[in-house]
């Protein structure tokens, strides 16, 4: 359970992240379909959104003033309920009911089956527009609260994203954060090889946008990036995530084929093993 | 409804555009509820948002041409306990933003109003491009969305606030060219219900926008011959089931008129609620599954049958079974 105004260290936000990875195997397994490569490797970015950076009440999870996170790439959802299951918004058990018949965890995410989701998705590029509007709806109201929205780098492809990136610099939507999940990979390859992106950055940029980029496994340098970004108010902010897809799990890192499958049995026990392995070097690492 | 309490308008009284309607209710709601925000994408004139922006300028928003992001900005806006007008041409709104429409505003339930203007076959000399005729075939499929289609200038008014007291998303849509009057101030107007404006026995004529008019006036015309029940399907989803039902156990014969697609729209929705419910001989007044083309509005609702005499011909026709 995440306890608020606790500031959590970096080794136990790190050792979150390794116990989000370990949900994410073991719910996909159960599952028997879903994602794998984009969930694991945005776990550290939502463990240090969910115990460090978002402002929000797992036990009250449409309080007025929370962060809003708003979730554009729906299919790697899995990372997002493991990160609030370890938040404390549900038990650690429900997330084994994911894509089954009448769970609240979708295979994409449904924002009125589960409480603590902005919005639904699953068709790309959709997510983006959303944010703005609740970025605009927090300024109308005087309020001070921020609007997070997630992208993967695969949905840059869809026109929708360059409507919105346009419209945000335009309309200089200060309290609007995006983070771009850069891992490079979509279903049918490299993302430079199906459609390439770069200079990804440079278009940010030149539409009117604060951009950094990041090592998107460092938590330190994420925690900073988003500071940076709250305190850049004239401007939306985009912070470009370089994220291993797969991260954690040897056989699935950068990975493609990773994108869409999940892993049997044995593969899953691999997994595991590696990722507990991980957990004790994590706490020796910052003993 | 007796006549009288239906208060309806005088044969012949002044022209006026359903968008202009829509136009002053929006100033109205706007007044009342200080949730009410209105987006554009560059037709702000046209759609007559122009009195709210000027009025209301801290609650207009001009995304420029790109209804997608329009779509998406407004259920976020919604989400965030506003309730957003978004407005452009039915071809684009909903036809250019369906998918948004679908899942950023449908299933998450934002509770966003999406206005399709220049709807159907009236928009005249712009050709197909323009001619909005399947905008309540795709947005009618869609679960937990209200599809309206004002009868005039009055309706259109008293649909706004209806549906900002919806809490939901709903679709309006209503077409460019100035329209007779049917209704007035006094008139009474419930959202999801159809409202019987002439009372017969031999056919039912359903119509929905400026076609009930028409409707109107074809009933008058064949009244020697056919005695005519008219009604008025505002709300085209949800269907009135119960007023439909009750009109055509009595006339056993039923015509649809609409500015639309014969396809998929309100003519589809009846013959749906009739095969299931009480089959009965139906005739369908309306474009024929094919695209509209450049002429006057005039001119293209007499080619497609749209008029009085087209409605006549249909009631004749289904009137002989």
């Amino acid at each position: 359970m995440y306890q608020e105004g606790h500031t959590y260290s970096l080794e136990a936000i790190a050792l979150r992240a390794n116990s989000i990875r370990e949900h994410i195997v073991t719910m996909l397994e159960e599952a028997g379909s879903g994602h794998s490569a984009g969930p694991l490797g945005m776990a550290d970015a939502y463990a240090a959104l969910y115990f460090r950076i978002l402002s929000h009440k797992p036990t009250h999870p449409t309080w007025e003033d929370r962060d809003r996170l708003v979730l554009s790439c729906g299919h790697t959802v899995p990372v997002r309920y493991a990160a609030m299951a370890e938040a404390g918004y549900f038990s650690r058990n429900e997330l084994l009911t994911l894509r089954k018949l009448g769970t609240r965890l979708h295979g994409h995410p449904h924002n009125r089956a589960l409480p603590g989701l902005e919005t639904s998705s699953g068709p790309l590029g959709q997510g983006l527009s959303q944010a703005c509007g609740m970025a605009i709806a927090a300024t109308m109201d005087g309020k001070s609260h921020t609007t997070y929205c997630i992208t993967s780098d695969g949905e840059h492809q869809e026109g929708q994203i360059w409507e919105a990136v346009l419209f945000a610099g335009a309309k200089k939507l200060g309290n609007l954060v995006n983070l771009i999940d850069r891992n490079y990979i979509q279903i049918d390859g490299p993302t430079e090889q199906v459609m390439p992106l770069e200079p990804l950055a440079e278009k940010y940029r030149a539409f009117g946008w604060h951009v950094v980029e990041i090592d998107g496994h460092n938590l330190q340098a994420i925690i900073d990036a988003c500071n940076d970004a709250k305190a850049v108010v004239d401007r939306p902010s985009c912070i470009i995530l370089h994220t291993i897809p797969g991260k954690g799990v040897s056989y699935m890192e950068y990975d493609f084929r990773w994108h869409g499958k999940p892993p049997t049995h044995e593969e899953a026990d691999t997994a595991l093993k590696q990722l507990r392995s991980m957990g004790e070097r994590i706490m020796t690492e910052y003993d | 409804m007796t006549k009288a309490a239906l208060h309806l308008a005088p044969v012949g009284a002044e022209l006026k555009g359903i968008r202009d309607g829509f136009g002053q209710g929006l100033l109205e709601v706007a007044a009342l509820d200080p949730r009410v925000v209105v987006l554009s994408a560059d037709l702000t004139e046209s759609i007559r948002l122009e009195g709210f922006a000027k009025t209301y300028p801290d609650r207009f928003i001009e995304l420029g041409v790109a209804e997608q992001n329009m779509a998406g900005v407004a259920a976020g806006l919604a989400l965030s306990g506003k309730v957003p007008f978004i407005a452009s041409y039915a071809v684009f709104n909903p036809g250019r933003n369906w998918d948004q429409l679908r899942v950023s505003i449908c299933y998450s339930q934002a509770n966003v109003k999406v206005i399709g203007a220049h709807a159907g076959i009236s928009v005249g000399p712009d050709g197909a491009t323009h001619q909005a005729l399947e905008d309540i075939a795709i947005t009618r499929v869609l679960p937990d969305l209200l599809v309206v289609a004002p009868t005039d200038y009055e309706e259109a008014r008293k649909v706004v606030h209806a549906i900002v007291a919806h809490e939901g998303p709903v679709y309006v849509r209503f077409g460019r060219e100035k329209t007779h009057q049917v209704t007035t101030e006094k008139t009474p107007f419930a959202l999801g219900k159809a409202q019987v404006l002439r009372a017969g026995k031999a056919v039912t004529v359903i119509a929905c926008g400026a076609q009930v008019y028409d409707a109107l006036q074809a009933a008058e015309k064949l009244k020697k011959n056919h005695s005519i029940e008219v009604v008025s399907v505002s709300t085209i989803k949800p269907l009135d089931a119960e007023t439909l039902l009750k009109s055509v156990r009595k006339t056993g014969r039923v015509v649809v008129v609409e500015e639309h697609q014969v396809t998929g729209g309100l003519g589809g929705a009846v013959c749906e609620l009739l095969s299931q419910k009480l089959p009965v001989p139906v005739r369908l007044v309306g474009v024929p599954d094919t695209f509209g083309e450049s002429g006057a509005a005039s001119e293209l609702l007499e080619k497609f049958h749209l008029t009085p005499q087209g409605i006549m011909a249909a009631v004749e026709e289904v009137a002989c079974l």
